[in-house]
């Protein structure tokens, strides 16, 4: 039994400490928000923040997040009403939209840690895949959601 | 009749089994409005749309959304001619339906950037027969002719009385009105919501993690499996031990199926463990020694020997043509579409009935792997599209569905079968590696003979034969045989490269590569003949000037033969596709050997906009798409044996690499085209052409760091 803090909520779960966060929180959970894209911590589909840190959970033991603070896409808001959600909806980001909880994700962290992110920030920051290549809007989109704080 | 105790998918049905007959459902209830008596029917006169006492308008989408917005835009198509408010609109997914088909394809399919060309008429029909009936209704409430009232905005006025009446209201006279025919269309200077930056229809639940994709589908009792397939393509199942896979925590369940063996498990994870731990024992059979160098000479020796050559398009004499001879050989790669959701699918298997949920762009070929698999009636097997994480051509294919079904059966269970990224890398159907062989007759200048010849498999032929013109795959010849040039004397021949690995649809197919291979063969002969690669292109452009007129406009926009930043060279590519055109052009330079992209600047010329944030949107996407790919993906065989496996050996553009993409569009009043695919083919060209002014080398095999790292 291993005990983890998903979105503020205490939860007991019968697995494997073995087993990546991501399928604990998408299959044991029915947290379905944060995808998989690869499993091997190159996409970044799968971000979540274990104490306000972006992290890729596909490649994170469930047992190395107990005890810490873990949020997930679903924590943001549920009527899109986060920062950058309203600056995503603002600029259209999402196209097939599978990539988008963990860029979402990685955004909102960095705003957290650097309210007013350069283009290089930003380069440096969101490295997620986004195969249909929203890029250009992603950007746009965070420095939206910068100039709204 | 009581429809809240069908499904979803009956209420269609029925809805479609009643053909121009109206449909009186009786479910919403609750949704208040008081002025007539069964104010909780919605209106329904034809297949398409619904129009609820609440207002809303639904829209049955019969095209699967894959990020090209298609949900957006058949929608837009149907509210405009209905004058529908376009924030009470909705959109949901048509199940595998007969009455769903696309009428040009005659099946319901979402390829070939046809689903907005091919629905327009349909939908805009759909949508003015909705009207007239809604106007008629609101007349008779008012005892009045119809032609005194108007619609606006989802609303019937009669002005000379200052009386409205919302559609909402008047969904129960409505569903009373017989269905009338050739009902008026609009012009193209009344649309009031083509043409408009209306926000996607699907972007909400995107950024909230409510969106359901394949991945996300939950059926009460459902298990999890994966499959081990052949590392070989064609290889069998010899015997399998599943004892270890068993003895993982969380496996319920081994069992063969068709295409491998699967591991069932309480959840992914745990089936993921299992497939790993399987003892399999393969039977490699005949491609156990596959190299994609082997093929390649093999492609080769075909392009020498010119052996089963079909002509597919032939004029004048390109043999006789005198003049400067310029001939080159190309080669492509087999490529993987890595759509961001990795294929899956969940089946639930009954004694008396299947259902199917899958991101599939293919719903009557997934309930047909559903009928193959368990024997029932079509009308017992009913395919749930959810919103696919991609799909670029993959998910015309229904493997994943199969696979699906078989287990749900075998282990009599709801299952979703989920593949990791190295399943989908390795089992794909790929885009079909190619030798092309281009020769062209220069006289004073002029190109006056053109001939291609294209070495490649078709993938058709497996895909849909009955499409194969003369037993030519005109798709394996887009851009070869449809590039918008005319040249006096031209041929272009085909010769079917039967190799036994799977290839199938890749984003633009297969103008992806042979429009490569065309836009950089028109600029090598543009400087064999000391022209501009822009001059030259417009002077065979006299027959297409649409084509002519997309160059003009990104040449211009990109400004085209004036001095960019130090080391940056310009590269221009021109592509028509789906009945669309467009041009690129590319700044680029040089960084350690490998072309680094500093701008795009894309025109498009695709008729009517429907939505034209959407059109840019899927011009950029198609861009780094093809770029992506350009620069250092391919698919190699070793010993049969695909080499990559992960987005750390095949590679996808990330944001810090790409570059800005400038998006123009020709203003046109011509009947809408595609646009999902459009840019993908002239972005490699492109970049291919600026490569030669900054190098002198020719770029004649992708991906760059192949050609240029050598
Ligand atoms: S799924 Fe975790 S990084 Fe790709
Ligand atoms: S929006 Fe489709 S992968 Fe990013």
């Amino acid at each position: 039994m291993i005990s983890i803090t998903v979105n503020g909520i205490k939860r007991d779960v019968e697995v494997p400490g073995e087993m990546p966060l991501l399928w604990v929180v998408r299959d044991e959970l029915n947290l379905t928000g944060s995808k998989f894209g690869c499993g091997v911590g190159e996409c970044g589909c799968c971000t979540m923040h274990i104490d306000g840190v972006a992290t890729r959970t596909c490649v994170l033991p469930v047992s190395a997040a107990a005890g810490k603070q873990i949020e997930t896409i679903e924590s943001l808001s549920s009527d899109n009403s986060h920062r950058v959600q309203k600056a995503w909806l603002a600029e259209q980001v999402p196209q097939c939209g599978y990539c988008q909880s963990g860029q979402i994700m990685v955004a909102s962290a960095l705003l957290k840690k650097n309210p007013n992110p350069s283009d290089s920030d930003i380069d440096q920051a969101m490295t997620n895949i986004c195969r249909c290549g929203t890029y250009d809007r992603i950007r746009t989109a965070i420095h939206r959601a910068a100039q709204e704080a | 009749m009581e429809l809240d105790a069908l499904d979803r998918g009956g209420f269609l049905r029925l809805a479609g089994t009643l053909g121009a007959g109206l449909v009186f459902a009786v479910y919403l209830p609750g949704c208040g409005r008081s002025s007539t008596s069964s104010s909780s029917a919605p209106f329904a006169p034809n297949a398409w749309v619904r129009i609820a006492p609440d207002n809303t308008v639904t829209v049955v989408v019969n095209k699967s959304e894959m990020g090209q917005g298609v949900a957006t835009g058949l929608p837009t198509i149907v509210a405009d001619e209905l004058d529908a408010d376009p924030n009470l609109l909705k959109f949901e997914f048509a199940p595998a339906d007969q009455q769903y088909i696309d009428p040009v394809y005659g099946a319901m399919i979402t390829g070939g950037s046809t689903s907005v060309k091919d629905m327009w008429m349909p939908l805009r029909t759909a949508g003015a027969t909705a009207r007239a009936m809604l106007i008629a209704a609101a007349a008779q409430q008012w005892s009045l002719d119809p032609s005194a009232c108007t619609a606006k905005n989802g609303v019937v006025y009669h002005s000379a009385s200052n009386r409205t009446a919302s559609y909402g209201s008047l969904t129960a006279i409505a569903s009373g009105l017989k269905v009338p025919t050739n009902v008026p269309l609009k012009r193209p200077d009344q649309f009031t919501i083509i043409g408009q930056q209306h926000q996607r229809l699907d972007i909400p639940q995107k950024l909230n993690g409510t969106a359901e994709y394949g991945i996300d589908v939950r059926v009460p009792g459902m298990l999890y499996a994966a499959i081990a397939r052949s590392p070989v393509f064609g290889g069998k199942v010899k015997s399998f031990d599943p004892k270890a896979a068993k003895a993982v925590a969380g496996v319920v369940d081994v069992v063969q199926v068709s295409n491998g063996v699967a591991v069932v498990a309480k959840n992914t994870w745990s089936a993921f463990q299992g497939k790993n731990a399987l003892q399999i024992d393969w039977d490699d059979g005949p491609n156990a020694n596959l190299t994609t160098e082997a093929l390649f000479a093999e492609a080769e020796e075909l392009a020498r020997t010119h052996r089963g050559e079909l002509v597919a398009l032939s004029r004048g004499n390109t043999e006789t043509a005198k003049g400067t001879v310029v001939e080159a050989t190309y080669r492509g790669p087999f490529l993987a579409h890595t759509t961001m959701e990795p294929q899956n699918a969940t089946a639930d298997v009954r004694e008396d009935r299947c259902e199917v949920w899958a991101p599939n762009q293919v719903q009557q070929r997934s309930q047909q792997e559903a009928v193959n698999v368990t024997g029932l009636p079509l009308e017992k097997c009913v395919v749930h599209t959810t919103l696919l994480g991609g799909g670029f051509g993959r998910r015309l294919e229904s493997d994943y569905v199969r696979e699906a079904v078989e287990v749900s059966k075998a282990v009599k269970a709801p299952v979703k079968v989920m593949w990791t990224r190295e399943d989908d890398i390795q089992n794909e159907f790929y885009r079909p590696m190619s030798v092309n062989v281009v020769r062209g007759v220069l006289a004073n200048g002029t190109l006056t003979s053109l001939s291609h010849q294209v070495v490649s498999q078709s993938w058709l032929k497996r895909w849909h034969p009955q499409w194969l013109k003369n037993g030519v795959d005109m798709l394996s010849m887009a851009e070869a045989v449809d590039a918008p040039y005319y040249v006096p004397n031209f041929k272009a021949t085909f010769i079917d490269h039967e190799h036994g690995i799977p290839v199938g649809s890749w984003r633009a197919p297969d103008a992806n590569w042979n429009g490569f291979v065309t836009e950089s063969f028109i600029d090598e002969l543009a400087h064999a003949a000391g022209k501009d690669p822009l001059t030259f292109r417009l002077a065979l452009f006299e027959k297409t000037p649409r084509a002519a007129g997309v160059l003009r406009l990104a040449a211009e926009k990109a400004g085209w033969g004036k001095r960019q930043g130090a080391g940056i060279a310009q590269g221009l590519a021109v592509v028509f596709w789906g009945g669309s055109y467009a041009a690129l052009v590319a700044d680029v330079s040089m960084v350690n050997n490998m072309p680094k992209v500093h701008r795009v600047v894309a025109a498009v010329d695709c008729g009517t906009v429907i939505n034209p944030r959407i059109v840019e949107q899927q011009a950029q996407s198609a861009v780094i798409y093809g770029l992506s790919a350009a620069l250092t993906n391919k698919i190699t065989l070793e010993r049969g044996r695909v080499q990559q496996h992960n987005f750390y050996d095949y590679l996808s553009l990330r944001l810090a690499d790409s570059p800005p993409i400038d998006v123009y569009v020709v203003p046109s009043k011509e009947s809408p085209t595609g646009v999902g695919e459009l840019c993908t083919p002239p972005i490699a060209p492109a970049v291919a052409n600026a490569v030669f002014t900054l190098t002198g080398k020719r770029v004649r095999q992708l991906p760059f760091s192949d050609a240029l790292r050598a």
